[in-house]
């Protein structure tokens, strides 16, 4: 690929986001949805990946940590931007708090895995395997798909889901 | 509408460096107009290609810059992912615009480095590194705030500005672009750069 078809792909690798749709994992009281890690530039030594989890329970859990074969090691990050725009992206200590009743986003701009020295470029298409590990839920292997944005069910059309600060625009360019 | 931000000055990275805590106060226009002085200064760097790269070779035409590293899984790659769009959407007149991308974290991004990373963006983006020192001196004329903050395993993560400098052919600050902001905004004050 040339850099500028490859610049393509990575801007516009969110239009063919959504040709699979991640079925929800369970695991004990808790689901996994939409799961997604960005695809990463040659070389990139880190990558995100995103998630929601919801917990049905009647406790508290906590995403402490994941593991992948695809990566030297994987540790969950909150991402926040200053007033006057400095970029900050830290370790969430003690691990991601899942309330009981509540929904918890891993999305742009906020929460995300940070796979940390990927053993290959991760491409639009592919997969990534990940385990979650849950404080009293314990560990659970969730497929990761490569894309731009969560996948959707089939069918579904519109605006892509989680578009806040940090995601792409729907803007791709079109292919000359 | 006239919005004010101010940039953090102080580049906490370097012991060795003046001013911190000092702020610039930019007062930004839409449209924006030229602003003077405050940023930019002369420095020393090298390319992805491992040449050097100087102030010098910023003039003469507009430029934009973004400082980031290539450690970050967010920002700095759909910065530059915007960026490329931009710049195929600008067709031929691309070729007026010089787009930098500088690191701030040059203890990791050596030029090969810069050189793969940028691979899978829009070829007209120059990447930029330097030793710590030459680094700390760009950042803090540019006024880009960076610091090293370490996470588990022993590595760690930047800290940084995430703001598009516009920059004119002589080298003067002509706005900022915000991250997030939308790509007509951000193409409409490009164009107007260009205009400039
Ligand atoms: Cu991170």
């Amino acid at each position: 690929m040339t850099r500028m078809t490859r610049a393509l792909a990575l801007a516009g690798a969110m239009m063919v986001a959504g040709s699979a749709y991640a079925q929800p994992v369970k695991l004990g009281a808790l689901t996994i949805t939409s799961p997604w890690v960005r695809p990463t530039p040659p070389g990139a030594p880190s990558a995100a990946g995103y998630l929601n989890i919801v917990n049905h329970g009647s406790v508290t859990d906590r995403l402490v940590g994941a593991t992948t074969p695809d990566a030297a090691s994987v540790q969950v990050h909150e991402m926040s931007m200053t007033s006057n725009g400095v970029m900050k992206m830290r370790p969430v200590p003690g691990g991601l708090a899942i309330p009981p009743g509540k929904t918890v986003a891993l999305a742009p701009g906020g929460y995300h895995l940070m796979i940390i020295g990927p053993t290959q470029e991760f491409k639009a298409g592919e997969s990534v395997p990940v385990t979650l590990i849950f404080k009293h839920a314990g560990k659970v292997a969730v497929s990761f798909p490569v894309a731009n944005g969560p996948a959707k069910p089939a069918g579904a059309m519109g605006a892509m889901p989680g578009m806040t600060m940090g995601a792409m625009p729907g803007k791709a360019p079109a292919k000359p | 509408m006239n919005r004010r931000i101010f940039m953090g000055a102080g580049v906490v990275a370097a012991a060795a460096l003046v001013g911190v805590g000092e702020y610039l106060m930019i007062s930004r226009t839409e449209p924006p107009t030229p602003l003077t002085g405050g940023v930019g200064g002369a420095f020393r760097l090298i390319d992805d290609n491992g040449k050097p790269f100087t102030n010098r070779d910023l003039l003469g035409k507009p430029a934009m810059i973004y400082f980031g590293y290539t450690f970050c899984p967010e920002v700095c790659p759909t910065t530059l992912t915007h960026m490329s769009a931009w710049l195929h959407a600008l067709g031929p007149e691309a070729g007026k615009l010089r787009a930098v991308f500088v690191t701030i974290d040059p203890a990791r991004d050596t030029a090969v480095k810069m050189k793969e990373y940028l691979s899978g963006f829009d070829p007209n983006i120059i990447g930029l590194t330097g030793t710590p020192a030459e680094i700390a001196t760009i950042a803090r004329d540019y006024k880009v705030y960076y610091k090293k903050v370490p996470i588990p395993g022993g590595s760690y993560t930047m800290d940084h500005s995430s703001f598009i400098y516009l920059m004119t052919a002589k080298g003067d600050l002509a706005g900022l672009i915000d991250y997030g902001e939308p790509d007509t905004k951000a193409m409409a004050a490009i164009r107007r750069l260009l205009r400039s």
